[in-house]
């Protein structure tokens, strides 16, 4: 469904992607993981078209998706800080996006899942970070589309709420949709990823499945498994 | 595009700014033509607003709206609508807004006294729009400007350089460029110096109707041709419009090439 | 004004006793004893009256000789001159009155000047309610005194692009005294009125628009006046050169654009008085040059390019409650102060305060801004006219005069419009 094939991007002096090749297929959750600075948004971005690679291309259904716009459609992004203009209600903004989008949505069922319904008519900016976050996903799920982008979903959000969020997450994937996502809560991604992709310094350091990478770093678990993935790179970096 | 604009319009609605903007310009608008005496006057003292004040309040709002809208932006970009679009609704929603404001703020003011007075009210409705012209012009230069750069302080101090740079700065060289070269002909430089400037430019429409007793004693034969028939009026006004496609294609432009 | 007035008396006095004596009268028409009016002209003793009945007459050069005479038209009579020669010539022949004719055709020529009337030796003329198209010089009065022309309408009929020396004068006067012009309209000539060593005349109520050079033209003509006429749209507006005692009174000088095209052009006149005068949307309002002692009451400048324009060699003018409306430039100064003076006037551009209430500005006001200094010195900058930055240059030399004169200033600018006095 999704191809990076060697995307490089750089911003000034900071290599943000290098040579960065992965398929995800469809109907499969992906995770995409590293620390902070591996470029994980950015990667994100570029299938969105928000930041234009160097070189390389993104394919999405077998095209590329740079300078076009209408294969957003079939994808919903949910930005990893609540990106939303402050004066509108919940309802409003809930409304909105759908008219720009030119989609229908339904959000009925998930206000309630998620406890908004209670905030509905209040401004974007006087809610909280979580209550935001909850926005943020109905925004998210609200659409029937075939690919779902969230990038950091359980920042700010209750255990209920991150509950909610997996039983979401297995829904969707029962009814065909590619998602990818990003995380820094391990035990989320091993419960919810079907494959990984490991980046470190815009580097694809590992991809396959949990399993793999617990076999390849022998550990126990994805958070020592991923570690040890840092470590060992650190090391390679010193005697380099 | 339309339903961003229409977005755009709405925020602003309900912008505090935006009431203030009216307001001002309703409080100047009677001030002037309740205190300035006559109407000649006051539509020189308009002319001043027109020509000083809509590109340094588009210039603000541009930058303002921009920088503030940042995060609905990055919404908007990842939602399958055209890039350009995303920027240019941007810029006419805050256009619009804006030149409805001042062609409110200082239409009703002017309706009232045309109510008790006779004067003539093509000059002033001249004026509007050229003051429409140069906010939305200003306020595309500013946004290119914004786009270009993620510091807020930045894009805020480039815009406002180059409002500086087309208000007084030019006019300023120009003027200094026509002493020092005074023993050459130089009508056509000091005609085609006006068009690089939308604000000279209008200012040089408005003169048409406003000065053209003046402009008439004027012995150059280019000149002449030019100030003398409505040609010149037609030909200044479509290069204004000429002016207003430029934020068109530097926002596009610039806007093609950004990360966000 | 007097002596005008005395002489005119003398002049009736004279005619009615004429007439009475001898009086006979001469029918003209097509189907009359006598169909020409050239024939009747030669029969007719003088005080005779010929009455010409409606009709078209094509014929030219009617010379009348003998004094006393009144040709005059019944119904639409025209005098179709046929581009041969001038229509009416009155000669030596004093108290003629000529009367409702439409005379036409009248050629150009390089060396003579052509009139559709031409008044020669001739004194107390009456000259009424013509219509004057497709002439070359309207009508032509030489060393003729104490005339009238009146309701006269004078156009040349030539295309707008023509030049100038190919069209004559309307009424051309010279050489000759006590005339009275009045109501009269005259476009589309080369000067409309045109005074040469012309004294003790009026000229009232005439409107002369759109001639290719100056509505009204005066040169070495003394003592005269001019009051409610309306000079619109001319080439050069009006020149008043070379003369004194000038009245000029309740005239309106209107749209007279270009560049050497003034509302009104004053050269070399001395003591005279403009009053209760509207300069409006002309180039320059007054021009003046080499003008001493005048007057400048209640006068109207509004919208002007350059209201008032002062050249060197101008002595002792005086402008007092004139309104200064919307003008471009108040006054363009060169040369030396030289006793000029502005009191008292309205400036619309004024900004000053009148804290003490008394009416008058706190503050002197200063006609001339330092950008009519530029726009003289390098007429390209004119481009910048209005501009924000000009604007700060003109305030600062406002505050600190340092290349315009500083002693041109109304020291006590009034705080409202003018009212004029009843006039």
């Amino acid at each position: 469904m999704v191809r990076f094939i060697e995307v490089c991007k750089r911003f000034g002096k900071l290599q943000v992607l290098d040579n960065v090749s992965i398929d995800v297929e469809k109907g499969i959750r992906t995770a995409i993981l590293g620390p902070n600075g591996s470029g994980k948004t950015t990667l994100i971005k570029t299938l969105l078209g928000m930041v234009i690679p160097d070189s390389g291309d993104v394919l999405f259904k077998g095209e590329s998706v740079i300078g076009k716009h209408k294969y957003r459609r079939e994808i919903v992004y949910m930005p990893q800080i609540a990106l939303f203009p402050q004066n509108l209600t919940v309802k409003e903004l809930l409304d909105l996006i759908p008219k720009l989008r030119r989609q229908s949505a339904r959000y009925d069922g998930l206000i309630e899942r998620f406890g908004v319904n209670e905030f509905m008519h209040k401004k974007m900016n006087a809610l909280s970070g979580g209550m935001r976050q909850k926005v943020n996903l109905v925004l998210a799920f609200m659409f029937d589309v075939p690919l779902i982008i969230l990038d950091e979903p359980t920042n700010g959000l209750d255990p209920v709420a991150v509950l909610e969020l997996k039983k979401l997450l297995r829904e969707e994937e029962e009814k065909g949709r590619t998602i990818i996502f990003t995380s820094h809560i391990m035990d989320f991604v091993q419960q919810m990823a079907d494959r990984i992709v490991f980046l470190l310094e815009g580097v694809v350091k590992f991809k396959g499945t949990v399993e793999e990478i617990l076999q390849e770093t022998d550990s126990s678990s994805l958070e020592e498994a991923v570690a040890s993935l840092i470590l060992k790179n650190q090391k390679v970096k010193d005697y380099a | 595009m339309l339903k961003i604009i229409g977005y755009v319009i709405k925020d602003l609605l309900r912008n505090r700014w935006t009431l203030f903007y009216l307001l001002f310009y309703l409080l100047v608008g009677f001030a002037i033509l309740i205190f300035s005496g006559d109407f000649s006057k006051s539509t020189v003292s308009f002319l001043q607003i027109i020509l000083i004040l809509t590109p340094l309040i588009g210039t603000l709002f541009g930058v303002m709206y921009y920088y503030n809208s940042r995060d609905f932006i990055e919404l908007l970009l990842a939602q399958p609508i055209r890039r350009r679009d995303v920027f240019i609704g941007q810029w006419l929603g805050v256009s619009v807004s804006l030149g409805t404001s001042l062609v409110l703020g200082l239409g009703i003011p002017f309706l009232w006294y045309f109510a008790q007075y006779e004067v003539a009210g093509d000059q002033f409705v001249l004026l509007l729009l050229l003051g429409f012209a140069l906010g939305t012009i200003f306020t595309g230069l500013a946004m290119a400007v914004s786009v270009s750069t993620d510091n807020k302080i930045r894009g805020f101090g480039y815009a406002l350089v180059l409002w500086l740079l087309m208000a007084v700065v030019y006019d300023g060289f120009l003027l200094l460029a026509l002493i020092a070269f005074r023993d050459y002909p130089l009508e056509k430089f000091a005609l085609i110096a006006t068009v690089f400037n939308p604000i000279d430019l209008a200012r040089i429409t408005i003169l048409l109707k406003l000065d053209i007793s003046a402009l008439m004693g004027y012995t150059g034969a280019v000149f002449r041709e030019f100030l003398g028939s409505t040609t010149g009026m037609i030909l200044a006004s479509s290069v204004l419009i000429l002016w207003m496609l430029l934020p068109f294609a530097l926002i596009t432009l610039i806007a093609k090439k950004r990360d966000f | 004004m007097r002596t005008f007035i005395t002489s005119w008396c003398w002049v009736l006095l004279y005619l009615t006793i004429v007439n009475w004596a001898y009086a006979k009268t001469i029918k003209v028409c097509h189907n009359c004893d006598i169909r020409l009016i050239k024939q009747a002209v030669e029969l007719a003793d003088t005080g005779d009256t010929i009455i010409v009945l409606e009709g078209r007459y094509r014929e030219s050069n009617i010379i009348i000789r003998v004094p006393d005479i009144v040709l005059i038209g019944k119904g639409r009579v025209v005098i179709d001159a046929g581009k041969e020669n001038q229509a009416v010539v009155v000669f030596k022949s004093p108290n003629v009155t000529i009367k409702n004719l439409t005379i036409k055709n009248v050629p150009f020529n390089s060396t003579e000047e052509l009139a559709a009337v031409n008044i020669l030796y001739s004194n107390g003329y009456i000259i009424e309610d013509l219509i004057i198209d497709s002439t070359f010089f309207g009508i032509l009065v030489e060393q003729s005194d104490s005339g009238i022309i009146r309701g006269c309408t004078i156009r040349s009929g030539s295309s707008i692009d023509v030049y100038e020396a190919t069209i004559g004068n309307g009424i051309h006067l010279c050489k000759s005294n006590y005339a009275l012009i009045e109501n009269n309209v005259i476009t589309n000539m080369r000067d409309g009125i045109y005074f040469e060593f012309v004294s003790n005349s009026v000229i009232r109520g005439n409107y002369s628009y759109e001639n290719k050079r100056y509505g009204l033209h005066f040169m070495f003509s003394n003592d005269d006046v001019y009051v409610n006429n309306r000079f619109e749209g001319n080439g050069a507006g009006v020149a008043v050169m070379f003369s004194k005692n000038i009245d000029m009174h309740n005239n309106v000088f209107k749209n007279n654009w270009g560049m050497s095209a003034y509302g009104l052009l004053l050269k070399e006149i001395y003591d005279s008085e403009i009053k209760h005068n509207v300069f409006i949307r002309n180039t320059t309002g007054i021009h003046v040059e080499g003008s001493a002692r005048i007057i400048y009451e209640e006068n109207d400048f509004v919208e002007n390019g350059w209201a008032v324009n002062f050249l060197g060699g101008s002595y002792d003018n005086y402008f007092y409650h004139n309104n200064f409306i919307g003008n471009t430039f108040d006054v363009a100064y060169f040369g030396r102060i030289n006793n000029n003076r502005f009191e008292e006037n309205y400036w619309n551009k004024y900004t000053g305060y009148d804290l003490d209430r008394d009416g008058f500005g706190d503050v002197p006001y200063r006609p001339v801004d330092l950008f009519t200094y530029m726009v003289n010195e390098i007429p390209e900058t004119i481009v910048l006219l209005r501009s924000f930055f000009v604007q700060i240059l003109n305030f600062a030399e406002q505050v600190v005069p340092v290349l315009t004169p500083a002693d041109i200033y109304d020291p006590k600018p009034l705080m409202q419009k003018w009212k004029w006095s009843g006039s």
